[in-house]
């Protein structure tokens, strides 16, 4: 038996700019998710306040940026039993994202809920999830079966 | 709706006979449709349509053929959707046996028996599998507990089942990164993803939000050495590789964990491809295909993970419209186009899809690159196109959108493609 | 009459030695048990070896396990005849690699014919070439021996216990003997009584076949006077693409304690390669080591330089049941009605006939009474195999049974109706169905058919998806979820039809949703 290594950090991997010395403002790393190219970006913040992001390749990257230091988001996917349906479990997702910290603490709230077929895409099975001002809906169609 | 139609009638003849109805066989389908294809059947061996979209639960769809972020089964069933507008028979629980000269497809179905149709043209739309254990020869104990990531994931996500309580995952490959985020929301605990490579596998947005959000740790350069377990799998042993890839023993550690996760690949499932003749490319395990995506069977097309394996379903779907299209045309009696120019991978590229290219239309030329390039990368066609991107890395499949006024002057019949170092900054940056 | 409820033979371990005695007891009028303590039978060393078929060369003709070789071999032909189960005769050629190899190449000759194994020609070099032209430019000499053939093993051991339990004898598994009790002062003539943890069983006859444990069966029995230790022998299949690289059975010169590493056309057309031969104190350590693949593929290259470990599909280990005695234990003891059949180490597989012959012949010298019966139907029902039949045959099939027409398998094209057979011929694990069928043995080695198997094997056997394991024991495959109470139930009653299509029946969740 030997020490287990470091494991490796994308997020923090030579990219983390320590604070300049006597500077208020901050530089912060990210990776962009917002398509399959993971830009790295850079976000400099004083005070919370986005000051200026770079390295993104298109626009969408630089509100990627801007909302993960102020306030990250993700969407969340999970499944939840459902009754009458050739399978046993129906996929559901958040219909926008919702704060990161409330992922895991949304998908408890769905595990042991039921619902039963028929369901179509986007039926709301939970609203407001956990007053997160979004709704989680069903992302496919689920006829009934007999017995 | 769920996705299945019976067939009111099995025809005897079909223009476009489909084989697989996931992300690619849908979009050839409707393909073949649009090119006039009066009768196209689409056949899958599923209950339903939709192919192992109907797992993939999670995000990440859609970007490219809807313009909007969405998940799996949503992508699956707006295709379907289409597929039955366009009044296309589908086959569920039906399989495609062989495919004779002369276009006679021999299937088996509960709902037909085993029977023939004529087909005009035939699309190979299989998909991928996943590698297994055998392929990468881990000694040790065979328990159960040891399985495909992409079986986990119809476990977890269709059927209501956990593979384990405590899952160590070998190899970071999208779908093993991202079961180990659907284990941990469904409250199995990951010990770790081990990667056998010095960068992970799978993209690094699936870095980022299934493993560093959940603080579940990836080590690389690291490998899964032995399995440990008479009945149930009760540890793994893990160690360090060296630079060749070879296991330091003397630095390998135990962990306990009741399931293992393969996540070490994909590999096209193109083994009807082989039995009806089809040239192999052993670069990407699928068939040779011509710019209509056309194998060198005449009237047997292929596109998708069954060609070569895509990062992105929206990228199966494009690349399976052209195919759709060419068996469409073939089948309604148009001339096949002259394919005059082979590509051949270069510096850096692993492989390069189509295998040759015709100079009367575009062609979107997909390749992958063996080694990652963190900083400007030409992306080259010998002298007659490049593109300057900003990296290139092996997970991320990368494209060339050839034009055919880019080939008026080349008389040549071999095209080089290239990934190198870009060393000047004529080349404008092209975000896309 | 106490005695009529004692079963007349039960035999202890359902490998390959103890069905194939229960087959041809079978044809006698006897009531007759095999009790096994894994979850199927055949699931020891039975289905983990290198399912080769000795040309009755090998042993020396003064050792049981020599003696036996030959006439195993003939037995396996008459089996085979019976039940059909594949087997190739492909041949052996045993190879020298050197000068001083020649003289082992004569001893095994001579014993060969002094045995009276038929075909046995001595090939030159250039003989060799031309019938095996990818084994080593150093082999210099070979022994030709035409009846050396390959089974399945597993197949052959399943439609062996499949005839025996059509011809009425019962096979109990998870049985595992745990204690034999002592002979009764008040009737020393009487049955002997076999506990397992759920079972009492009395039989006038117990034939110890128990394998790698029969050691610790006959102390049960106070007949304790030899130990059993586990020889193992790792085996690896290489990829189907190098079919046809041999095509007969390559051995090496034999060393002291092992045939040495074997290049074998299997009869699946596959190549194996093994087996090593390491003592283990551990008796059920079947794990494949890298030194042990090291040595395999040494020795195999020497053979046919072409293999590579590359090339590895599949790779497993048996633990071989050798006796202290280096020989096969067989025979009556000095507990009354007690039979061993121990020690069976290799050529295990091919004597498996002539021991159970060997061993009628004891009973019968013990005075068991052998009456046959009228009705033996020695011919087994042969499971379909879709796959091979041709297309008119398979839409028949189709037409007459729709489950004929519904994939489950697809790398090896197998239907739902073959799993079906196999589970109502006894498979009760993940393994019984793939070593019965072929499901998941594959290119996909069961990525898209386990779970369809998984649903069958729990909806024939009735059981909870999760208790249907890999092998018994606790080789569980799934597990519930933590809010498996809320499943839906599949046994219940449909609910009626909502018009709104959601409904929220769990507790704490706000109704509102729908």
């Amino acid at each position: 038996m030997t020490a287990v290594p470091e494991p490796f950090d994308v997020a923090g991997a030579g990219l983390h700019d320590p604070r300049e010395p006597g500077a208020e403002v901050t530089t912060h790393a990210y990776l962009c998710t917002g398509c399959p190219l993971g830009c790295r970006l850079e976000v400099d913040a004083r005070d919370g306040d986005v000051l200026e992001v770079r390295g993104f390749s298109c626009r969408r990257g630089e509100r990627y940026g801007r909302q993960e230091h102020v306030d990250p988001r993700r969407p969340l996917s999970t499944t939840v039993w459902v009754e009458g349906a050739t399978i046993r479990r129906v996929p559901v997702r958040t219909a926008e994202p919702i704060p990161k910290a409330q992922v895991v603490t949304v998908a408890e709230a769905l595990r042991g809920l039921r619902i039963r077929a028929p369901v179509r895409r986007g039926d709301v099975v939970l609203a407001d999830a956990l007053g997160t001002g979004t709704d989680v809906i069903v992302t496919r169609d689920l006829d009934r079966v007999a017995g | 709706m769920v996705l299945t139609a019976e067939p009111r009638n099995l025809a005897s003849r079909y223009d476009v006979v489909i084989v697989g109805a996931g992300p690619a066989g849908m979009a050839a389908a409707l393909g073949a449709r649009d090119r006039g294809a009066a009768r196209v059947l689409l056949v899958d061996r599923e209950v339903e349509a939709g192919g192992i979209l109907l797992q993939c639960i999670h995000a990440g769809f859609g970007l490219h053929a809807f313009d909007e972020e969405i998940t799996g089964p949503e992508y699956a069933q707006r295709f379907f959707e289409q597929v039955l507008e366009q009044d296309v028979d589908v086959l569920t629980d039906g399989y495609v046996m062989d495919v004779a000269s002369g276009g006679r497809v021999k299937l088996m179905s509960p709902s037909v028996g085993v029977t023939g149709v004529d087909a005009g043209a035939v699309v190979l739309a299989m998909g991928a599998r996943e590698r297994t254990r055998g392929a990468i020869r881990i000694p040790g104990d065979r328990p159960s507990g040891v399985m495909t990531a992409g079986l986990a994931q119809k476990l977890v996500n269709l059927d209501g089942y956990l593979p384990g309580r405590r899952a160590v995952i070998l190899g970071s490959g999208d779908i093993g990164l991202i079961m180990a985020r659907r284990l941990v929301l469904e409250g199995v605990e990951v010990v770790g993803v081990f990667e056998l490579l010095s960068h992970p596998s799978g993209l690094t947005r699936n870095v980022v939000q299934c493993l560093d959000d959940f603080d579940i740790p990836l080590h690389l350069s690291t490998t899964v050495v032995g399995i440990h377990g008479r009945d149930r799998l009760e540890r793994v042993t893990v160690a360090p590789v060296d630079d060749d890839r070879v296991p330091i023993m003397a630095k390998a550690w135990d962990v306990d964990c009741d399931t293992l996760l393969l996540s070490i690949g994909l590999i096209p499932d193109a083994e009807l491809a082989r039995t009806v003749g089809a040239q192999m490319d052993p670069l990407t395990g699928g068939p040779v295909v011509s710019g209509t995506m056309e194998t060198t069977v005449p009237g047997v097309f292929a596109a998708g993970n069954v060609v070569h394996v895509n990062d992105l379903a929206d990228w199966v779907s494009m690349e399976a419209r052209v195919a759709g299209d060419g068996a469409g045309a073939l089948a309604t009696g148009a001339r096949r186009p002259e394919q005059d120019i082979r590509l051949l991978p270069g510096d850096n590229v692993a492989y390069v899809v189509p295998h040759t290219i015709s100079s009367d239309r575009p062609h979107t030329v997909s390749f992958r690159v063996r080694r990652p390039i963190h900083g400007p990368t030409l992306l080259r066609l010998s002298d007659v196109h490049q593109r300057k991107v900003r990296a290139v890395v092996p997970a991320e499949m990368v494209t060339l959108k050839v034009a055919p006024r880019l080939l008026e002057g080349f008389h040549g019949d071999v095209l080089r493609v290239d990934a190198i170092p870009a060393t000047d900054d004529r080349a404008g940056e092209d975000p896309s | 009459m106490g005695r009529t409820l004692a079963h007349d033979v039960v035999v202890i371990g359902g490998g390959v030695v103890g069905v194939t005695l229960a087959r041809v007891l079978s044809r006698y009028h006897l009531d007759v048990v095999v009790l096994e303590r894994d979850a199927e039978v055949g699931f020891g060393v039975s289905k983990a070896n290198s399912g080769i078929i000795h040309s009755g060369i090998h042993g020396d003709p003064a050792t049981v396990k020599g003696a036996l070789e030959w006439p195993g071999n003939v037995g396996w032909l008459r089996l085979r005849d019976d039940l059909g189960f594949g087997f190739a005769q492909v041949g052996e050629l045993l190879v020298a690699l050197a000068e001083d190899e020649l003289p082992t190449i004569e001893t095994i000759e001579a014993q060969g014919r002094r045995k009276g194994v038929p075909g046995l020609t001595r090939w030159e070099p250039e003989r060799i070439r031309r019938a095996q032209p990818n084994l080593s430019r150093e082999v210099i000499a070979a022994l030709w021996a035409p009846t050396a053939g390959v089974v399945n093993p597993y197949e052959a051991v399943l439609l062996i216990a499949d005839n025996a339990v059509r011809n009425g004898v019962t096979i109990a598994t998870e049985q595992p003997v745990i204690a034999i009790d002592p002979p009764d002062p008040a009737d020393p003539g009487g049955p002997l009584v076999l506990r397992t943890p759920t079972r009492a069983l009395a039989a006038r006859y117990v034939v110890n076949a128990a394998g790698l444990y029969a050691d610790e069966v006959a102390r049960m029995a106070g007949v304790g006077t030899f130990t059993i230790t586990g020889r193992k022998g790792e085996e690896y299949l290489l990829d189907k693409r190098l079919a046809g690289l041999v095509t007969s059975i390559i051995f090496p010169c034999p060393t002291a304690t092992s045939k040495g590493t074997l290049v074998t056309p299997t009869f699946d057309g596959t190549i194996m390669v093994g087996p090593t031969a390491e003592a283990t104190d551990d008796k059920d350590d079947t794990t494949t080591t890298p030194e042990g693949a090291a040595q395999v593929f040494a020795a195999a290259k020497r053979l046919v330089p072409a293999i590579s470990e590359r090339d590895v599909i599949a790779e497993f280990a048996g633990v071989r049941a050798v006796a202290d005695t280096e020989d096969f234990v067989l025979g009556a003891t000095a507990r009354r009605g007690f039979i061993n059949a121990a020690g069976i180490q290799s050529p295990g597989l091919t004597a498996a006939p002539a021991i159970a012959d060997h061993l009628v012949e004891v009973l019968h010298d013990e005075g068991l009474a052998l009456r046959e019966k009228r009705d033996w139907r020695p011919r087994a029902e042969h499971p379909v195999r879709f796959a091979v039949l041709s297309t008119e045959e398979q839409a028949e099939l189709a037409a007459r049974d729709p489950r004929f027409a519904q994939l489950v398998c697809r790398c090896e094209l197998i239907t739902e109706a073959e799993i079906v057979d196999a589970i109502d011929r006894g498979a009760r694990t993940l393994d019984g169905v793939k070593f019965r069928t072929r499901a998941g043995m594959g290119r996909c080695q069961g990525g898209f058919c386990t779970w369809r198997c998984l649903e069958l094997l729990a909806e024939r056997c009735g059981l909870p998806i999760t208790a249907v394991t890999k092998r018994g024991g606790d080789s569980w495959i799934v597990c519930d979820r933590s809010d498996a109470a809320e499943a839906p139930d599949p046994t219940a009653e449909a609910p009626g039809t909502t018009a709104s299509g959601i409904e929220l029946a769990a507790a704490g969740v706000p109704a509102d949703g729908g």
